[in-house]
């Protein structure tokens, strides 16, 4: 195995062969050399990294509730600097508190984990909250969720005769995150694993709340190989639908611009849980995916130039 | 279980996840020219570049078979086609 990559999490993990998350967090947490304490909602990370009596983590680590990821993240922070006012415990300890990361899927953090995250953010509390976005319940076995995208064929709304699955669009986290005026967020992919490092750094280095939310292409329940989920990652980037951006005090900054943008049919056709829009009956549900994805394109360019 | 419900990672106990596979990851030497394209994304982190024995100043990419699931990820990003997926 990698010495340098498993020095906080170890393999022996039962995440599916093919799942981006634990490459999300080895880049996250190998960002910075400081001591790290991990929080983390229930989700597929928790349920495969700790299986009992074993964990995979070689970091201290805490799993709380299922949304309650942010106010664990809150309560070890409070926690930190209390302990740092006493004397012999800074000594002890050195100096500089470790960093606090909490991690979420996008079920513990659009829907279930929002209260908490907010609250978090709303205190400015200093951790780094990382939602690794493959939208959807996935654990459980693709039920819909916030994070699903339209015409995405999920469990609790499948698609068939009556419906073509998901009816809604997608919850705009990152905006909700921006609203409560924390200094850094950014969007990232993992398949862009060097512009997520680079990310992480930053989000870390960042006095205060920090928030980043990182696409992972679920090779089971998308429904694609299990080698392709780099391929699937870097379509969703190229095709406009998961921009690469930052928000920093405020001011966006778009990190990649696909030199020719592909069409949308291009990402939804490598996935099993599109394979209903491709039929007569369903065809305008691309157009009107291609139509919001050039709308939300055409938003944040805006935000970009500032009008 | 240890003192305050506290478990320590213990690298002994790993579940051997290379018994999860059904294809092998194979690194053609001539072929790796140890750009380590395929090092970050692997989601076992199985894969570390070696010096070569040979002189040869590029390094090679070596997979450890013990825990490698055989997802093939690092034979779908790897830019000149080194690693092939074996029964």
């Amino acid at each position: 195995m990698n010495k340098n990559l498993t020095k906080k999490l170890a393999p022996g993990h039962a995440t599916c062969a093919g799942c981006g998350i634990p490459a999300i967090v080895r880049t996250v947490l190998g960002a910075t050399d400081e001591p790290v304490i991990v929080s983390n909602a229930t989700g597929c990370l928790e349920v495969t990294t700790t299986i009992y009596p074993n964990t995979s983590w070689k970091v201290p680590y805490i799993h709380s509730a299922f949304g309650n990821a942010a106010a664990t993240a809150a309560g070890i922070d409070a926690a930190q600097k209390a302990l740092l006012k006493n004397k012999t415990l800074r000594q002890a300890q050195g100096k500089k508190p470790a960093k606090i990361v909490a991690f979420g899927g996008d079920g513990g953090t659009y829907d279930i984990g929002l209260q908490a995250l907010s609250g978090a953010l709303e205190r400015g509390h200093d951790f780094l909250y990382v939602c690794y976005d493959n939208e959807g319940y996935m654990n459980t076995g693709c039920q819909r969720s916030g994070a699903t995208p339209y015409g995405a064929n999920t469990e609790t709304q499948p698609a068939g005769t009556q419906s073509f699955g998901k009816d809604k669009q997608r919850k705009d986290l990152m905006e909700i995150v921006k609203a409560h005026g924390i200094k850094y967020l950014a969007q990232a992919n993992v398949a862009y694993l060097d512009d997520l490092k680079r990310k992480a750094k930053k989000a870390l280095e960042t006095p205060g709340p920090s928030f980043l939310l990182v696409l992972q292409p679920c090779t089971s329940l998308w429904r694609f190989p299990t080698s392709d989920y780099v391929k699937v990652g870097k379509l969703a980037t190229e095709t406009n639908f998961w921009p690469l951006y930052e928000i920093e005090d405020g001011k966006y900054t778009i990190n990649y611009t696909p030199s020719n943008k592909k069409p949308i049919e291009e990402f939804l056709k490598t996935q099993g849980r599109f394979k209903h829009l491709f039929t007569s009956r369903n065809k305008n549900i691309i157009l009107q995916i291609q139509q919001q994805i050039d709308e939300n394109w055409e938003k944040l360019q805006k935000k970009v130039s500032g009008i | 279980m240890e003192r305050g419900g506290i478990i320590k990672h213990n690298k002994d106990n790993a579940p051997k996840t290379g018994d999860w596979k059904f294809m092998k990851p194979e690194v053609d030497a001539s072929k790796c020219i140890g750009c380590g394209t395929c090092v970050n994304p692997c989601p076992e982190a199985v894969i570390e570049l070696i010096e070569r024995a040979d002189g040869n100043k590029k390094k090679l990419a070596e997979i450890d078979q013990e825990y490698c699931k055989g997802c093939g990820v690092c034979a779908a990003v790897c830019p000149v086609k080194a690693i092939s997926m074996r029964k």
